[in-house]
């Protein structure tokens, strides 16, 4: 059961928080270059998504888990992963120097750019990166418009 | 213990000392490192990089690990949105001990990178036994 209904259809508070944060930091990097602002997302994992012609790509940096145990789900224009970084604890009679990686959970819902076919979508893991790969609908695709000379 | 949930962290720059030849920005992996009484463990993060592409400098204690990603995007892509930086991977570490350099071993799988650095014999500690006089 939805807490808040809108009129318009595939309104969701994330969406409308996501459009508003890409289109802020596109205002950044438009007036201070590429790369000025460091994102601030605060949900792991940080993805970055890109397109070609047929098909959206969805990346993620996860090194070092099971891809078995990753649970991707599309849901709404929604992008679900989820999963948990298992860092497997060492022998007991070690002693640490520096302990930086982190394991846990992560739950994250990303809104995906445009409509996406749910029936489609690949998943492949290689290298610690989580590439999602979505295809688009036929009706989204751009098409060539040819201009006949009457 | 796993019960927590993840934080994305920023991805931390290498301080530029010398100029590169290949373009691109450099990242310090996240590593952890332990140690036994025979050897130094150490495990780095490093997505995106083929297990090919790791080089490993050692010389006496000071060890530098890096590794070269392959291009993020396939031909044709286009960027729409870009939550973390891409680049290739370096750090530097002053070893405490002398390293056997002929019994390292070291392993990369999905992004991680993992090095068994043995200790040699004469960096082993030793219990000193104090004698009573």
């Amino acid at each position: 059961m939805p807490i808040f209904t809108f009129r318009e259809p595939g309104w969701t508070p994330f969406r409308e928080m996501e459009s508003l944060q890409r289109r802020m930091s596109r205002l950044f990097e438009e007036t201070f270059g590429p790369g000025a602002v460091p994102w601030r997302h605060g949900v792991y994992p940080l993805v970055n998504i890109s397109e070609d012609h047929d098909y959206l790509y969805v990346r993620a940096e996860l090194p070092g888990i099971n891809p078995q145990e990753l649970e991707i789900t599309v849901h709404e224009g929604n992008l679900i992963l989820r999963g948990e970084r298992k860092i497997p604890a060492e022998e007991k009679n070690v002693n640490y120097h520096r302990r930086e990686r982190e394991s846990g959970y992560f739950r994250r819902v990303v809104s995906l750019p445009t409509r996406v076919n749910p029936d489609k979508v690949d998943a492949a893991y290689k290298d610690g990166i989580l590439t999602v790969k979505l295809a688009k609908p036929e009706e989204i695709k751009p098409r060539l418009i040819k201009v006949k000379s009457a | 213990m796993t019960e927590k949930e993840l934080k994305p962290k920023a991805k931390e720059e290498v301080p530029a000392k010398v100029e590169r030849v290949r373009p691109g920005r450099v990242f310090l992996p996240a590593v952890d490192i332990f140690e036994t009484p025979e050897a130094l463990t150490l495990v780095a993060d490093m997505p995106g990089v083929p297990n090919d592409k790791v080089t490993l400098d050692i010389k006496d204690n000071h060890l530098i690990i890096s590794g070269e990603i392959t291009p993020p995007l396939a031909a044709g892509e286009t960027l729409l949105l870009q939550e973390y930086h891409t680049g290739d991977y370096q750090r530097e570490f002053h070893l405490g001990s002398i390293i056997d350099q002929t019994r390292i071993e070291a392993s990369m799988k999905d992004g991680v990178l993992r090095l068994l650095l043995p200790k040699a014999e004469k960096a082993k500690p030793r219990k000193i036994e104090v004698k009573v006089g």
